[in-house]
């Protein structure tokens, strides 16, 4: 209808003369962007393998740490064979003489300075470590429960930052803590009969087991109340309005589908504090007492006030600097049962989450 | 350098006269689509055809819930006002209307769940039986005004145990109740929804392997295993493909027999098929109420034909 | 009559605003529950305000200016009244430099590899396994393995020699790296967090275009996860800050002395100490036993620990949008790193 056609043609004047098409041209346009492509790709392959052998170095890494921590601690293992995880007896059975015979000199596999029994380190880390993560689940169940569920808002957003900062706080500061509130108000509970009790074989202060136990239990603690809430404010909100639509109480949505569903966190944050205390040093150096020795269960409610040296705190207190001496094979001995420790831990908590993947709970 | 040459051309064959698919009789097709026009008098011929074959009441309708000059509302945002309504057992209501028009928040407020937001408000009178239904402790009320949701959500555990979860937290029964106590209980509930067959082999399935249409039956047999004289559907099919539609529909139809049935919908072709009674609201307010032919073959208010002409949505 | 828009008025009767679900209804069991759970609650409340304020007012009260200016102390008679911490203070910034600087980039780096390659698949799977183990090892059997593999005339160049020329194997330098092997778990997990955020239109975009996977990492990947990095990178802080049992092993020095040679080169090889090893040093067990000191490096450690804190919480962002993405990833990652063994 329009006398104009669309769209508007061009007035042929101000075409350029088009070029007539030159195959050469034409080839080596496409030779050079073939050339710029196969350079990107290959360089693209450079990257992914140097990118991919850093990510080996991991592997790497801790395949030498075994090795090391294992070659190191040879001379002590073959010296002492299985019997280094037992108790020993008589005059050389205590790890206090033990350890003062260590610290200098070398030793070749076989050589006596570098007799050795870690049973009371065993002991003491066994002891405090169990008690601390069975009093840190279920507080920090509660207290989580209630911050996820009972706790008015104002209280939650301050009492939540407040939690998160106590998990970041040094270890050595909650040392510091127990040692100089907890262990006098333990000092305070040990009577002078029960001190003189035992005191032919060890001295009773405040810094012991109930102590190590305590303050492990809350630097463990604020880290857990964490996982487990996060995991709980993470339960779909379809799950639980479902239960309580069907008439049952907030407690019993909470105990039957909430800690259900978070209950593969719950159980990675227990592990995870457990590796934690078993490779807590130094608060347990400060604060244990010191001495390795076992508590001995048949002494009653003493045995909360003897002192104990875990393993890790056993590396940190007695080990000098010199990886020759039979103090240092002793030491890396010592590591390396904490690294199997720690390995067979992980392989723990990945078996017991593997059930409850079947019902649709997983992380 | 070589002659390059382009990569050879893999062509589509195309069908230079292609054959057009009829599509299925009117049958088999009607009453599949969601939202939308009614269709003309085909459609309207098979709903009436559908809705006669369905079995009819076989005792009269006994009114179980009032909802009188019910107002709801969030904060000061009212959501609901000025609602009236029966609920009885022996038939289905629906409740119809446009997004925010307050059908789910009333379905919600008729077993308290809207309390669970916080700064909700109710004035008005709801009964279940003759009582107030805020007189009622809660849990017994949503024990028997139960609830099925628009996403199913079993709970992440075996058949039998989400069937059986509302046995075992109901009062005056052991907690740790055994397995064969409950399980005819289970399995009734499960063959009242219709799932009984598929699944009676292993009722220890976890309940997430099942498709969706099996798992929003699932929770309907959890809603009926606590034995509810109430049963609220809040668009229970709006996530299901039609044969799962078609399936729990038809159980919609045999259940309300024996429970009282509200579901919202926004599916009109749904609310026709199973519907006896038809509430149309709008942002809030209760347009109009009355029996499904009523409501959709001669609508009295203006605003219902236009819904349900298509007008809005 | 129906109207077009609700009406704000409150209609005849009075509202009930009921509120929620009490529990005067449930049995003795669940009470009891509920009870302990809110019994529970304030104790944490007591006891976290009680640690914090029983160290700040400690804090405070020992603090003095001249604790900053000051290097420690030595020799019995002044060690208890004199000194300050101004070497440890140094050693702690070197030590976090030397440690970010080396987690940092060999982190994201693993971190894109995990995310954006991952072949061959068993690779991937033991790397993974291999990070979490990272993770969990303690921090004193990594300084065991540190002294252990750098205590040899091989890695002279490390670190200082003892006179009869054995390789002391303790220096700035191979607590730094032993530090960043510590922080690069976290690293690893913040960007891997990060990355497997990102929508995946931005790569499609950028490998539609013809960019090859590296150059879309490098220009479109890498820059958008800044804030990710950045929280990965504070959260390593914070850890290798903490950290004390590699000081003991590795670091057991109290003022800064360089090992001879060119001036940076020769305090990166030098010994020195940080204010975790200074604390543990002057705390009641430790060999200098002055509880004071101990008090006032212990508030000043508190107070970067809350900086860093608050860092995270409040990184300077763009937008509030960014904020809160990094947020929810140092709230994810914390939980990951935290989480060894969690895929």
């Amino acid at each position: 209808m329009s006398a104009e056609a669309y769209p508007p043609a061009i007035p042929p004047a101000a075409t350029p003369k088009a070029a007539p098409p030159n195959p050469m041209e034409a080839r080596q346009r496409h030779a050079a962007q073939l050339a710029t492509h196969l350079k990107e790709a290959a360089r693209d392959r450079r990257v992914e393998f140097a990118l991919g052998t850093l990510a080996a170095g991991a592997l790497a890494l801790i395949a030498a740490m075994l090795v090391t921590v294992l070659v190191n601690a040879w001379p002590s293992f073959s010296t002492n064979g299985l019997a280094w995880f037992g108790p020993g007896s008589g005059a050389n059975g205590d790890p206090v003489v033990q350890f003062r015979a260590m610290q200098t000199g070398t030793a070749l596999p076989g050589h006596p300075l570098l007799y050795f029994r870690a049973w009371p380190l065993i002991w003491g880390t066994l002891l405090s470590t169990f008690g601390a993560v069975a009093i840190a689940l279920v507080v920090s169940t509660f207290a989580a429960i209630f911050l996820a569920e009972f706790a008015p808002a104002p209280v939650r957003r301050v009492l939540e930052p407040v939690v998160r900062l106590l998990a970041g706080v040094p270890s050595v500061i909650y040392g510091l803590v127990g040692l100089l509130l907890i262990a006098p108000w333990v000092d305070g509970l040990i009577s002078t009969p029960r001190k003189e009790s035992v005191q032919y074989v060890v001295q009773l202060n405040g810094s012991c087991l109930l102590t190590a136990t305590l303050v492990l239990t809350v630097m463990i603690v604020p880290t857990m109340i964490t996982l487990t809430y996060g995991a709980l404010a993470a339960v779909p909100p379809a799950w639980r309005e479902g239960s309580v639509a069907l008439g049952v109480n907030r407690w019993r949505t909470i105990q039957r589908v909430s800690l259900r569903a978070a209950r593969p966190a719950i159980v990675s944050a227990m592990v995870f504090s457990t590796a934690r205390a078993v490779g807590e040093a130094i608060m347990l150096a400060m604060v244990g007492g010191g001495r390795p020795f076992a508590p001995n269960l048949l002494d009653g409610l003493t045995v909360f006030y003897e002192p104990i040296q875990p393993l890790a705190a056993s590396i940190a207190k007695e080990f000098g600097g010199n990886p020759n001496t039979p103090i240092g094979h002793t030491a890396s001995a010592i590591g390396a049962v904490l690294l199997f420790s720690v390995a067979l831990l992980s392989l723990a908590a990945w078996a017991v989450r593997q059930p409850l993947k079947r019902y649709g709970i997983g992380i | 350098m070589e002659r390059l040459t382009p990569p050879p051309v893999r062509r589509i064959a195309v069908d230079r006269h292609p054959r057009v698919v009829a599509p299925t009789s009117p049958a088999d097709g009607a009453g599949n689509g969601a939202g939308g026009v009614t269709s003309g008098a085909g459609g309207s011929q098979i709903l009436a055809r559908r809705r006669a074959a369905r079995p009819a009441a076989t005792y009269p309708p006994e009114e179980r819930m009032q909802i009188e000059s019910v107002s709801l509302a969030y904060g000061e945002r009212w959501v609901v006002r000025d609602v009236s309504l029966p609920v009885r057992r022996g038939e289905v209501l629906a409740l119809i209307g446009a997004s925010g028009s307050g059908k789910t928040t009333l379905l919600r407020s008729l077993n308290r769940l809207t309390e669970i937001t916080a700064g909700a408000g109710r004035a008005g009178q709801i009964t279940l039986d003759g009582e107030e239904i805020h007189e009622i402790e809660v849990n017994a009320l949503r024990r028997r005004v139960t609830m099925v949701f628009q996403q199913p959500n079993p709970f992440p555990m075996s058949i039998f145990e989400n069937v059986a979860y509302a046995l075992r937290e109901a009062p005056g029964r052991r907690r740790r109740a055994r397995r064969a106590t409950l399980e005819p209980a289970v399995r009734e509930a499960l063959r009242r929804a219709g799932l009984h067959e598929e699944v009676a082999d292993d009722l220890d399935r976890p309940a997430l392997s099942l498709s969706g249409g099996q798992q929003q039956r699932l929770c309907i047999a959890r809603a009926l295993a606590a034995d509810p004289e109430v049963l609220l559907l809040d668009e229970p099919c709006s996530a299901l493909d039609p044969i799962s539609t078609a399936v729990i529909e038809d159980l919609i139809v045999e259940l309300r027999e024996s429970v009282a049935i509200v579901i919202v919908t926004h599916n009109l072709q749904q609310a026709q098929r199973v519907a006896d009674h038809v509430a149309f609201m709008h942002l809030g307010e209760l347009i109009e109420y009355g029996t499904a032919e009523q409501v959709f073959d001669q609508p009295r208010q203006q605003r219902t034909r236009d819904y349900i002409g298509g007008a809005f949505g | 009559m129906a109207t077009a828009e609700p009406t704000l008025t409150p209609p005849r009767a009075a509202i009930a605003r009921p509120r929620r679900e009490s529990t005067a209804s449930w049995p003795l069991v669940d009470r009891l529950a509920y009870w302990l759970c809110w019994a529970v609650g304030i104790g944490l409340c007591v006891i976290a305000v009680g640690i914090v304020l029983f160290m700040f007012i400690k804090g405070i009260s020992a603090l003095r200016p001249s604790l900053f200016v000051e290097s420690p102390a030595t020799g019995a008679l002044q060690e208890r009244h004199s000194g300050g911490f101004k070497d440890p203070l140094i050693g702690t910034f070197i030590l976090t430099a030397i440690g970010i600087a080396i987690a940092l980039p060999l982190g994201v780096g693993i971190a894109v590899w995990m995310v954006e390659y991952a072949r061959p698949r068993w690779l991937m799977r033991t790397v993974e396994s291999a990070i979490e183990m990272i993770a969990g090892v303690p921090s004193i059997v990594l300084a065991l393995f540190g002294l252990l593999l750098f205590a040899r005339p091989l890695f002279s160049f490390l670190s200082g020699s003892a006179n009869n020329g054995a390789v002391t194997g303790q220096s700035f330098l191979i607590a730094g790296i032993m530090m960043g092997v510590l922080a690069i778990p976290l690293v690893v997990g913040a960007t891997r967090e990060a990355l497997l955020q990102l929508p995946a239109r931005l790569r499609e975009a950028s490998y539609a275009l013809g960019k090859t996977r590296a150059t879309t990492v490098r220009r479109v990947l890498l820059p958008s996860i800044r804030p990710g990095i950045a929280s990965g990178a504070v959260l390593g802080m914070g850890r290798i800050i903490g950290d004390t049992a590699i000081l003991v092993i590795l670091l057991p020095y109290l003022k800064l002395e360089g090992a001879g040679g060119a001036p940076l080169l020769s305090a990166l090889r030098g010994t020195g100490t940080t204010l975790t090893y200074y604390i543990y040093y002057y705390a009641p067990t430790g060999d200098g036993n002055s509880p004071k000191k101990a008090f006032a490096a212990g508030f000043v450690l508190l107070m970067i620990v809350l900086a860093l804190n608050a860092l995270v919480t409040r990184l300077t962002l763009r937008s509030s949008g960014e904020r809160a993405a990094a947020r929810n990833i140092v709230q994810r990652v914390w939980a990951w790193e935290m989480w060894p063994w969690s895929r």
